[in-house]
């Protein structure tokens, strides 16, 4: 895809001409042949399918030839493993690096390490004994800027600052990400997930998953997290790991060649980033079966697999968080839960479907004034002033002010005795004499209801702000800023129900299940559940959400309430738009993508559809052996189709094949240099045999019939267009032409396709933009 | 062209990553046993740490001075959490380090690009070459002349104007994409 990478073993002209090695050839430009797609069209998926049937076919025969063919016949079929081994190793390896970089840089707007200005707070402290039970962060050796810079730490002025200068690294850093998107690889800026899904269903995007593209993503993503704005680094870290695949598919040719193969290794990519991203590798094989792939055959399951474990145990031993934990939030408590739990459960599944819908509608409509006012004229701005606002609002309260992961984790961690947040103020027993993790109800001290304030606080501004971070000119996700929201709002539920329960102990229904001196609830748990309740009604992930929360907790015991939470929001959500934030952005950019769950179920015909319309021209065909080379040429300049049908003669209309655009283009182009006595009136046959020259001085007539598709596919014009729909979606068609009675009629592409339902929807058909 | 470079830096960086990891000592800094004991009647909550293997990581091994004596030891220790852990400090200092300096490459290319060259250029081949693209002039963006590197150059084939070439068109290609992406906001909006 990346116009760089050489994608032709013949000799190119220049190389001709120069007589130079095979080393620099990666400096061409490559040569166009009859393989290359051009920008921003959709692949033909038979076509690709069939060339990789005819490759195969052909090693196998040869294998038994000698054994060195035998040899690399077994290498062809290992290349697969191979490029998967390959992609895991550098995703894993990226990931690490991007995780040890946010934690040291998150740190860097607060204060910095004097021991080691490579350690982040964390590990600063990690060898000093000056740490206490009550500030288990407090140690000499890290001191915040003012700290630093005044000598003071803990008066008005220091805290000024520090605010001060916590709002300058944001803005130093959200400056220097949007600014290296800018000059070096646009594409690198949002989250990349809708433009792989349109990808994987056969779009090309020429650079989308370039080298360039791969090297600015990593280290703006790093910024843009670090500067403390409302986003995740999961979708990016999809398409950093979708670029890693592009890259390795360069090295063999049974994938570079060919795009509905390149495909299957961009899949198991896809599941390879989501793997390292959250520490799931089966969550990461059923989100790219779920969300992103297209076409999924098992062959890529098994490879995918592969890809995630490899990507995960790449991760495992670079050992960034130091624990030999793949991520941040990972809990293991096994506390049980209760039947009469599910009520709060399903309250917070339908609060995470109703977030999900007004993320959904507010995100869309703010990315449509951006794209249509005069807003999205200043990028660069734009990022500022709302990294400005950010920093500002989030800086006073103690809950935005960190990291979203650490603030996930330790909403997500259970309150024990080990622990001396704010959030774990309760009040204690002095006597009590259970074991360490199994404490029983307490009622809440004032730190808790503290929290329970700047808890709500922080929810409040993180709905606002995330509306306006996601789909930035930076890289952006949208999954930890999702999870955070369903966090805090599952914590506060878990807390009130705790001490309700407490207080409470003799109602009804508290009474069979809650002894007083028990441990009955877990907040901990609630905010899991909160999180998987939006994260499920933002993007509607149902199967892979539940194994990616089972697997981050560790706790089978648990997937019955993520089920139930999960369920309901998707219920909820889908009751006022079937989208989800992916299938919305994919819509809102036009993308040709013809999604497989949208039922088509209207009645219309394949006639209604079908181009040309009644009011249009006729159309535009070549017949068998009457057109010549000029007219072939005047067609190609007039019109701007992909590709032409060939008919016997413009009488009868009756149909032969098709022949694309690109594949005439070129044919002429060589035609005319190497070939002797073509001329603009040479007659162009697609037959076997030439037609009969009727005087001896005709000019000689150019075969075509190499480059005619002899089997295009064609329905009558009474198929119901609810066929045609499946047609296009199973076999990847790009068009599909229309006969009656055996006379070709029209033809309708996939746009065609896609206009005709976004009519259905009461969409605006004149949105499909691409072909 | 510098994707083959960076290549080249990301597999070694992995290797690098990979070796740091298992030729190096453990250094004996980057272990540790850490043991969390609660408040208990009126000894105040504390935090152990010390620097010892995964067998010696235990409450008797780890808390000293112990705060409480004879009988109440093995209570107090039974409310204890001691975990072992380990990092790897290398892995840290290497990757730190070399995400700043790429990052500092970037930046001194940005700077070079959007400030340097089109000084240098204009300084180097007058007015006359600006009014020739009359598409270009007022282009304020990075690789805005690159049509105009590109007619200029000599034909001859060797590889300095070979990566000249490619230069070129990457900087096409950047500029294209920027078109896409921010000005006609057809992609990615």
């Amino acid at each position: 895809m990346d116009g760089d990478a050489a994608s032709s073993t013949g000799a190119t002209p220049s190389e001709e001409i120069n007589g130079t090695g095979n080393l620099m050839d990666f400096l061409d430009e490559p040569f166009p042949d009859v393989s290359t797609y051009e920008d921003f069209h959709t692949i033909d998926w038979l076509r690709e399918k069939s060339r990789d049937t005819d490759r195969h076919r052909k090693i196998t025969t040869k294998s038994k030839e000698s054994y060195w063919e035998l040899i690399k016949g077994l290498l062809d079929a290992w290349s697969g493993w191979v490029v998967m081994l390959l992609i895991g190793m550098l995703t894993g390896t990226l990931a690490g690096v991007i995780d040890l970089a946010v934690d040291w840089m998150t740190d860097l707007k607060e204060g910095v390490c004097l021991s080691a200005f490579y350690y982040s707070h964390e590990q600063c402290c990690w060898t000093s004994n000056q740490t206490t039970f009550d500030n288990r962060d407090k140690c000499p050796q890290w001191q915040k800027w003012a700290e630093l810079m005044t000598g003071h730490s803990e008066d008005g002025g220091a805290y000024v600052l520090n605010y001060f200068l916590y709002i300058l690294w944001a803005l130093l850093f959200s400056f220097l990400a949007v600014s290296l998107v800018r000059v070096f690889a646009p594409y690198a800026c949002g989250s990349g997930i809708p433009e792989i899904k349109t990808i994987l269903s056969g779009f090309i995007i020429r650079g989308y998953l370039g080298k360039w593209t791969l090297l600015i993503k990593t280290v703006t993503l790093v910024l843009a997290v670090s500067s403390g704005l409302s986003l995740g680094k999961e979708g990016p870290l999809v398409h950093v790991a979708c670029c890693c695949g592009n890259l390795f598919c360069s090295l063999f040719s049974k994938y570079s060649k060919n795009e509905g193969k390149r495909r299957e290794v961009l899949s198991a990519a896809a599941a390879a980033g989501v793997s390292v991203a959250f520490g799931a590798p089966i969550g990461g094989v059923l989100f790219s079966l779920e969300e992103v792939s297209y076409y999924f055959p098992l062959k890529t399951l098994w490879r995918s697999f592969f890809a995630a474990l490899v990507a995960a145990f790449t991760l495992r031993a670079i050992n960034p968080f130091g624990n030999s934990r793949l991520v941040l939030f990972y809990v293991e408590y096994h506390t049980p839960w209760y039947m009469a739990e599910l009520v709060p459960f399903i309250l917070l599944g339908v609060f995470g479907g109703l977030w999900g819908t007004l993320f959904i509608r507010g995100n869309i409509a703010w990315c449509r004034r951006r794209k249509t006012t005069m807003l999205g004229k200043y990028p660069v701005l734009e990022v500022i002033v709302i990294t400005g606002i950010t920093a500002v609002l989030a800086f006073p309260n103690p809950y935005t002010r960190r990291s979203t992961s650490e603030l996930i984790s330790e909403l997500f961690n259970d309150c024990g005795a080990l622990e001396s947040s704010q959030l774990c103020d309760y009040v204690n027993n002095p006597n009590m004499s259970r074991p360490v993790d199994d404490i029983p109800d307490r009622p809440a001290g004032p730190g808790v209801y503290t929290a329970l304030w700047q808890l709500a606080l922080a929810l409040i501004f993180k709905i606002v702000i995330t509306i306006f971070t996601f789909g930035m000119k930076i890289p952006s996700g949208l999954f930890i800023p999702s999870m955070a929201v369903g966090a805090i709002a599952g914590r506060i539920v878990g807390i009130a129900v705790e001490q309700m329960a407490y207080h409470h102990h003799d109602w009804i229904i508290f009474k069979n299940w809650c002894r007083p001196g028990a441990d009955c609830v877990t907040p901990g748990l609630y905010a899991m559940v909160g999180a998987a309740a939006c994260l499920g009604g933002v993007t509607r992930m149902t199967v892979s959400l539940v194994v990616i929360m089972f697997e981050l907790t560790g706790g089978l015991e648990y997937i019955v309430p993520l089920m139930a939470a999960a369920v309901t929001s998707k219920w909820v959500a889908d009751a006022f738009g079937k989208e989800g934030i992916y299938e919305s952005h994919i819509q809102l950019n036009g993308y040709p993508y013809l999604d497989v769950r949208d039922e088509f179920t209207h009645r219309t015909l394949a006639t209604d559809v079908m181009r040309p319309r009644r009011s249009e021209p006729p159309l535009a065909v070549l017949t068998q052996d009457s057109t010549t080379v000029e007219d072939v040429e005047t067609l190609i300049k007039d019109t701007d189709y992909n590709g032409f049908p060939v008919v016997v003669s413009r009488e009868s209309e009756r149909l032969i094949g098709f022949v694309q655009r690109r594949d005439l283009t070129l044919a002429i182009k060589t035609a005319r240099q190497k070939q002797e006595g073509v001329v603009s009136s040479s007659v162009v046959y697609f037959t076997e045999d030439a037609p009969q020259v009727a005087e001896a001085c005709d000019p000689q007539p150019l075969k075509l019939r190499r480059i005619l598709n002899l089997s295009p596919f064609t329905v009558t014009d009474h198929t119901p267009m609810e066929t045609v729909v499946d047609i296009f979606r199973k076999l990847g068609l790009r068009q599909c032409l229309v006969t009656r009675s055996g006379r070709l009629l029209g033809i309708i592409t996939k746009k065609d396709v896609l206009r005709h339902m976004a009519q259905m929807m009461n969409q605006d058909p004149e949105s499909i933009m691409f072909n | 062209m510098s994707g083959e470079a960076f290549n080249l830096l990301s597999v070694l960086l992995g290797l690098l990553l990979m070796s740091t990891q298992t030729t190096d000592a453990k250094i004996s800094e980057d272990i540790r046993c850490k043991c969390i004991c609660p408040p208990y009647k009126d000894v105040e909550g504390q935090i152990y740490k010390q620097n010892v293997s995964l067998k010696d990581c235990t409450c008797l091994h780890v808390v000293v001075p112990m705060p409480v004596d004879g009988k109440d030891v093995e209570a107090y220790c039974l409310r204890c959490e001691c975990k072992y852990e380990e990092r790897s400090s290398g892995i840290i200092k290497v990757t730190i380090i070399i995400y700043l300096s790429i990052l500092g490459l970037l930046l001194l290319y940005m700077v070079y690009l959007t400030l340097l060259e089109p000084m240098l250029k204009r300084r180097l081949f007058g007015h006359s070459q600006l009014i020739e693209n009359n598409d270009d002039v007022g282009d304020q963006q990075p690789f805005a002349n690159a049509h105009n590197v590109l007619s200029r150059s000599a034909s001859r084939p060797n590889m300095l104007n070979k990566v000249e070439h490619a230069q070129q068109r990457w900087r096409r290609q950047v500029q294209e994409q920027r078109k896409s992406v921010f000005d006609r906001h057809v992609v990615l909006s």
